[in-house]
């Protein structure tokens, strides 16, 4: 059986958009038209939640329960948003832009579909500043969408009415975070907020907001098409539908593929990637962006969905790998990406502001050489208190995720940069110059 | 309440509140940094966490922010758990990562919050060996000094300025570890309370800059209670010397006024304590000088010179002084008679005060407090300009604002603590406070909707406010439609109101308006609400001189010029301030002697044949009875040098000095301590009766002991005059107060009068506060507020006022000249103190652009006014708020003195008019 992949099906190779013809051609916003006779909200909230849609932007939260808390009926805050989190800054992480760059329509169509189910009339695709492309082909999608009518008019046979604004970010990882997300779309600094109240009862202009990542979004058509059960079955395991996985690194043929939620990191890296390159050995991956732990050879078997990883190993995150081999210091690997969260820190709760920069600080040490036992121990003492809970948003816990991991897996390299006095991925010798 | 268990202990706690406060009103230490009482919580700090147990055989827990949960019934967290406790230190370690260390030259050494969280964790060795991230300071004006590398990043600082505060200068920029706290550049920072920022900045990033100047440490004040004299609220202070300078005013909280706030006036104010334009010399002046101060007469006795022109008076005028203690008064009042007694302001005022009495006398609306203020939930304010005459009222009624949108947040199930997620659901949305006035200011940002009317319109929007609510109070004749729909909507909020709220002042000089503001409180009262009124008066203890009674400044201007009296005594008044130059040069010109007991050298001083050096209020003991009709005692911080005393001690000196045999028992003679003088007080007016609770006698004391001003580690008391004496002087005595001028006495649980310092073991900075409540935030513990002396004496509305004005109509030739109150400038006092002298503006003329054009002006234009006897160099300001046909006249120094409102023909007064560059 032709493996389906309902996302990316008709995205062209070559980098061109699919225009309006070509998607209404290929059934594109035929759901719309069945809202009108066939689906009331409650129909799409309910096919949406058996489908067992989970958020594609990390967290995996199930979709239907997240709409769950969305106060509904005549007495309900008006006006409700649903906000497109389209600020793919994770650094390793593409598969948004595949899409909105491949299929903007998708996304409008999903948009109109999740306001409808939620009744919120007005939706905001907040989208990462550097997506150049994706704004100009999204604004041309939103503008052909109201031209055609679905947007900014009844729908057909129904008084539901979408409008939809793009807002592209001024910049900034922290954005990402649905909360700061909606701090920015005010004007606000982007702060992360504290739950609760969470964005479903107090959100955007203090209305019931739902965030959700782009690509969830797009599966919305495609459920409401097509069924729950149809939608279940995509996948190899508990966790509905396809999910865009991505590989990059020193493979064969790093890149992206719609595959059943559940494929396992091996499939995706022998049989889509092509194995690593010549010469070089796998050493350990992250599963979905750089606040994910890394997994090593034993993990490679495990289904990567939802609900498969053990939480002792890790989560899948965005799906789209990054891979350590073994010419690459997992040290200066590490280092990389702590000075990405120390300079991303939004600077409001004292253990990420100040931790990070000192965790960064402790990993160039290491790599330039000068780093001693203490420092193993200030390193560990960060991913300990650096943790949920600990620290006002998801930030920081993310951002120890690779370090305990790194300092679990490959403690001898961190042990040999304190003894041999330098790195040893290093031809150059340890620099006496005073750290800056 | 709820019952939480922490570390193992039960105990009771109001569930409304978090899990910090809960623990801190039952005294346990948990440390924090960004929340605050006043403000709320954020959860940024991360300083405050415990450990949370699901339930009793949850072993593990996990760390929860103590300010960011609720103390919900059975809640079971711990405190002293070892991971919470490591937890903690790691934060603050954290903290320390860029934070300089500098204590010993920090200006918050000592009273550091910082300091004090620190110890608290325990945190001691620094771990973190890289570089610290430093900062460019920033020049924030005369008020404050800027450290940005002490920083902590706890974000009180904009917080307060900008959510509780409504400034917009101050702001946070950059993100990670690089955030910054400050200006856009430098430039002084707006605000009216920006002081604050001193007492919330819980390290040394923000500190008084005036203190610098004169700076010690806490440990090293001698500090006692004040009232602020810079306007009618009576905010309590606490005001603090060393080595007879005095150094700075702080805080003192008072949950029924100022709270954990002030204004800049208020804190900044005070060095004209330390003026070099002090009197502090008894000095007689014949006649020839007068006028020319520094020309004295060398009169061995000065004293006795004027005891005996007391004695050889052909009757003797005494003029009181609205910014003198009741005490004072009370003293000239017993020294020449209820008959002779003068309340030293205008017939104006004089007439307006004595109405306002009326309506809290005989109306059945309480005045209101400013923390009834900040509860309120609809508010009309009829041509006060808040922010200039009453600050401290103005930043109440920017909480007030919050109170109806909180009915949502409540339905939200939003702790009220909860600050973030509180203004994330209210957003922009604001309870109602409507503002009539003449003038605008960045308040009016705040306001439902505002009126800039002339006084006389403005009253008539009163009263149709007053007859929409209520159809039996007189309604208003030829009301223009914009104001009438205004009125409607002003009556709804009021009338929907649970707490509403009328605020009138005298600042306009409108006998009107405040009529007009009594029918809209007694209509709501009519209407089954309960409403409160507030009336904001021109100075500290106009209340209480109102209370007194007496007659007009002008009938003691007659009493010289009729000459059925040849003697004057000024009591804490400059007369130049209140009458045209002409009538006060007469006045003195006609009486045989006149006699000045004042701080400050200014004109009437220079024109006085007698000076007697008064000692300012930080100096003496007194009574200061508030707008709201609250009597407040202030005590002596300090004995100063030279001939200075308490005025009332002047008067008592000369009662006794020239008494007759047969009223030696009774009389201001027979005074001879401060208690004297508080029970005489009490038998002048049966209001005052109370006046002997509002704090302890000077014959209190605990444990057999009184309480010192000094603290314990008060230093160099034997070193100090070491190069004078080898011995210790004794120190002062004093006979007024319980209070003693020493570092020995008792040290423990004060009545709220006598805490000067909030200090506590681990709490050296002001957030010691805490421990002296039960619960945080709320009333200190066995709290004695001050007495209110006039509570309504009625139940129904006796009668309406029915004088309603006709409208205001411009004239051709002639504009009304309308006074323009400003912070910094209006106040007599704080006008002496060199921080604030930098922060008065040029006098200037507001006016609308259109009268602009029709008289030829420029805008920013200065030109020479030609008024009543004097002429004004002016800069011309274009306001669209001005009512057409009428200007405002900026009331700074340089025009103090004159009578406005009053009617000017402009065409004529403006002399001449020279190009300003554009500033």
């Amino acid at each position: 059986m032709k493996m389906e992949r309902p996302l990316t099906e008709h995205i062209h190779l070559d980098g061109t958009t699919r225009t309006l013809r070509e998607y209404v051609k290929d059934g594109g916003y035929r759901s719309v038209q069945r809202l009108a006779t066939m689906l009331g909200p409650k129909d799409v909230q309910r096919l949406v939640t058996e489908s067992g849609l989970r958020g594609r932007g990390g967290g995996g939260f199930l979709t239907g329960t997240k709409w769950g808390f969305v106060p509904m009926g005549p007495s309900a805050p008006k006006p409700k948003y649903i906000v497109a989190n389209g600020d793919e800054m994770e650094p390793g992480t593409f598969k948004d832009r595949v899409l909105m760059e491949g299929d903007p329509h998708g996304l409008v169509e999903g948009m109109i579909l999740a306001g409808y189910a939620l009744d919120a009339e007005v939706g905001y695709i907040f989208l990462r500043g550097e997506y150049h492309l994706s704004a100009q082909r999204l604004t041309r999608a939103i503008a052909e969408a109201y031209e055609e009518g679905y947007l900014g008019k009844p729908l057909p046979g129904t008084t539901f009415c979408f409008d939809l604004h793009l807002h592209a970010s001024a910049g900034r990882y922290i954005c990402g975070e649905e909360t700061a997300l909606i701090n920015a779309l005010e004007g606000k600094r982007a702060v992360p907020r504290a739950k609760p109240p969470f964005p479903q009862a107090v959100g955007l202009w203090g209305k019931p907001t739902v965030v959700q990542n782009v690509e969830t979004l797009y599966n919305i058509p495609h459920i409401v098409n097509h069924g729950s059960d149809w939608y279940r079955r995509l996948s190899r395991t508990q966790d509905g539908g396809t999910k865009i996985y991505g590989i990059s690194g020193r493979v064969t043929n790093p890149g992206w593929w719609e595959l059943p939620l559940g494929t396992t990191a091996r499939e995706v890296l022998e049989r889509y990637a092509g194995g690593m390159s010549d010469g070089v050995r796998f050493r350990g991956l992250l599963p979905g962006g750089i606040s994910t732990a890394f997994m090593t050879e034993e993990h490679l078997d495990l289904p990567m969905d939802f609900s498969s990883i053990p939480p002792e190993v890790g989560r899948l995150g965005t799906a789209t790998m990054i891979v350590l081999d073994d010419h690459t210091c997992p040290v200066g690997f590490v280092l990389n990406l702590e000075k990405f969260f120390a300079r991303e820190s939004c600077g409001w709760c004292t253990p990420c502001r100040e931790g990070l920069p000192w965790v960064a600080r402790i990993l160039t040490s290491f790599e330039e050489g000068r780093a001693s036992k203490e420092d193993l121990a200030l390193l560990d003492m960060h991913t300990k208190w650096l943790a949920p809970g600990h620290t006002f948003c998801g930030l920081a816990p993310g951002a120890m995720a690779p370090l305990q991991s790194a300092l679990k897996y490959f403690r001898d390299d961190f042990e040999r940069h304190i003894s041999l006095r330098h790195c040893p991925w290093s031809k150059k010798p340890a620099q006496l110059r005073v750290v800056v | 309440m709820a019952t939480i268990i922490v570390d193992n202990k039960s105990y009771t706690v109001d569930e409304r509140q978090n899990l910090l406060s809960a623990c801190l009103g039952h005294g346990l230490s948990v440390p924090y940094f960004c929340w605050h009482p006043a403000m709320g919580s954020v959860g940024a700090c991360r300083q405050c966490a415990v450990k949370q147990f699901k339930d009793d055989r949850d072993q593990s827990g996990r760390l929860v922010m103590s300010c960011m949960a609720p103390a919900i019934n059975g809640t079971r967290i711990s405190i002293d758990d070892p991971e919470a406790k490591a937890f903690r230190a790691s934060v603050i370690e954290w903290l320390m990562v860029n934070h300089p260390h500098d204590c010993p030259v920090c200006d918050e050494g000592g009273e550091c919050h910082l300091q004090d969280m620190t110890v608290m964790t325990g945190h001691v060795y620094r771990r973190y060996r890289f570089p610290k991230r430093t900062h460019r300071n920033q020049v924030l004006g005369p008020f404050i000094r800027h450290e940005m590398n002490r920083c902590i990043q706890c974000y009180r600082c904009v917080r307060y300025y900008r959510d509780y505060a409504g400034g917009r200068d101050l702001n946070v920029f950059g993100s990670h570890d690089a955030v910054y706290f400050g200006r856009e550049q430098d430039g002084v920072l707006e605000n009216e309370f920006s002081g604050n920022l001193v007492e919330v900045c819980p390290t040394g990033v923000f500190t008084d800059k005036t203190f610098f100047h004169h700076y010690t440490r806490k440990w090293d004040l001698q500090s006692a209670q004040s009232i602020c004299p810079h306007c009618s609220l009576g905010c309590n202070t606490t005001a603090s010397e060393r080595s007879g300078t005095l150094r700075r005013i702080t805080n003192r909280f008072n949950s029924q006024v100022n709270g954990y706030f002030l204004c800049d006036r208020g804190r900044f104010g005070y060095e004209y304590v330390n003026s070099p334009h002090r009197i502090r010399r008894a000095v007689v002046r014949q006649e020839r000088h007068r006028g020319q101060s520094g020309t004295t007469e060398e009169v061995p006795q000065p004293f006795e010179f004027a005891a005996d022109r007391v004695r050889q008076a052909r009757g003797i005028v005494g003029i009181g002084s609205p910014r003198a203690s009741l005490e004072a008064n009370v003293a000239l009042r017993s020294l020449v008679g209820p008959q002779q007694f003068y309340q030293g302001i205008d017939e104006q005022e004089h007439q307006l005060l004595s109405t306002i009495l009326n309506i809290f006398r005989t109306g059945p609306v309480p005045s209101a407090s400013i923390h009834d203020a900040e509860q309120s939930d609809a508010v009309f304010v009829l041509g006060a300009d808040l922010l200039n005459e009453a600050p401290r009222l103005a930043l109440a009624l920017l909480q007030s604002i919050r109170q109806q949108p909180m009915e949502q947040v409540d339905e939200l199930k939003i702790p009220r603590w909860d600050e973030a997620a509180v203004r994330n659901a209210v957003q922009n949305r604001r309870g109602p406070l409507f503002l009539a006035g003449y003038q605008r200011t960045w308040f009016h940002e705040y306001a439902t909707d505002t009126y800039f009317a002339a006084p006389d319109d403005i009253a008539r929007l009163g009263f149709a406010v007053a007859g929409t609510i209520a159809q039996e109070s007189p309604s208003v004749p030829n009301l223009n439609r914009e104001a009438g729909e205004l009125a409607r909507r002003i009556a709804e909020a009021l009338s929907h109101a649970q707490r509403p709220l009328i605020i009138v002042g005298t600042g306009s000089r409108s006998q009107a308006t405040i009529e007009a503001a009594a029918n809209v409180a007694w209509a709501l009262h009519r209407q089954g609400k309960q409403p409160r009124l507030s009336v904001v008066l021109p100075e500290a203890n106009s209340m209480g001189l109102a209370l007194l009674g007496g007659r007009s400044l002008n009938d003691a201007f007659d009493a010289i010029s009729q000459g059925t009296a040849d003697t004057v005594i000024v009591l804490e008044n400059d007369l130049y301030r209140r009458a045209d130059q002409a009538k006060v040069d007469a006045f003195f010109e006609n009486a045989r002697t006149s006699m000045v007991i004042d701080s400050l050298d200014h004109r009437t001083a220079a024109h006085a044949d007698v000076v007697l050096p008064a000692a300012t209020g930080p100096e003496s003991d007194g009574t200061f009875v508030s707008q709201e009709g609250r009597a407040q005692r202030f005590y002596q911080v300090f004995v100063t040098d030279g001939d200075v005393k308490a005025s009332w001690q002047w008067l008592s000196d000369l009662g006794r000095a020239t008494s007759q045999k047969n009223d030696r028992e009774s009389g201001v003679g027979t005074w001879h301590n401060f208690d004297d003088a508080v029970s005489a007080t009490a038998m002048v007016a049966p209001e005052f009766a109370r006046i002997g609770e509002i704090a302890p006698s000077a014959s209190f004391r605990l444990v057999g002991q009184k309480v010192p001003r000094q603290s314990e580690r008060c230093s160099g008391r034997t070193s100090l005059t070491s190069h004078l004496t080898m011995h210790e002087p004794p120190p002062p005595g004093d006979l007024h107060s319980p209070l003693g001028f020493t570092m020995e006495g008792y040290r423990g649980p004060l009545p709220s009068p006598l805490i000067s310092q909030f200090w506590a073991p681990g709490w050296n900075s002001i957030q010691a506060v805490n421990t002296y409540q039960n619960e945080v935030g709320g009333p200190l513990r066995d709290e004695m507020p001050g007495v209110r002396l006039i509570e309504p004496g009625a139940t129904k509305v006796a009668g309406w006022f029915t004088a309603v004005p006709r409208a205001f109509q411009p004239t051709d030739q002639r504009w009304l000249l309308l006074p323009l109150s400003a912070v910094f400038g209006s106040d007599e006092l704080s006008n002496r103190s060199p921080a604030i002298v930098e922060r008065i503006a040029q006098p200037s003329l507001s006016l609308h652009p259109s009268d602009g054009t029709r008289l030829g002006l420029q805008e920013h234009s200065v030109i020479d006014l030609a008024f009543q006897g004097a002429t004004y160099r002016l800069a011309v300001h274009f306001e669209p708020s001005t009512p057409v046909g009428t200007v405002g006249l900026s009331l700074v120094p340089d025009v103090s003195g004159v009578s406005v409102p009053a009617w000017v023909d402009l065409c004529a007064a403006i002399k001449i008019e020279r190009t300003r560059r554009a500033a």
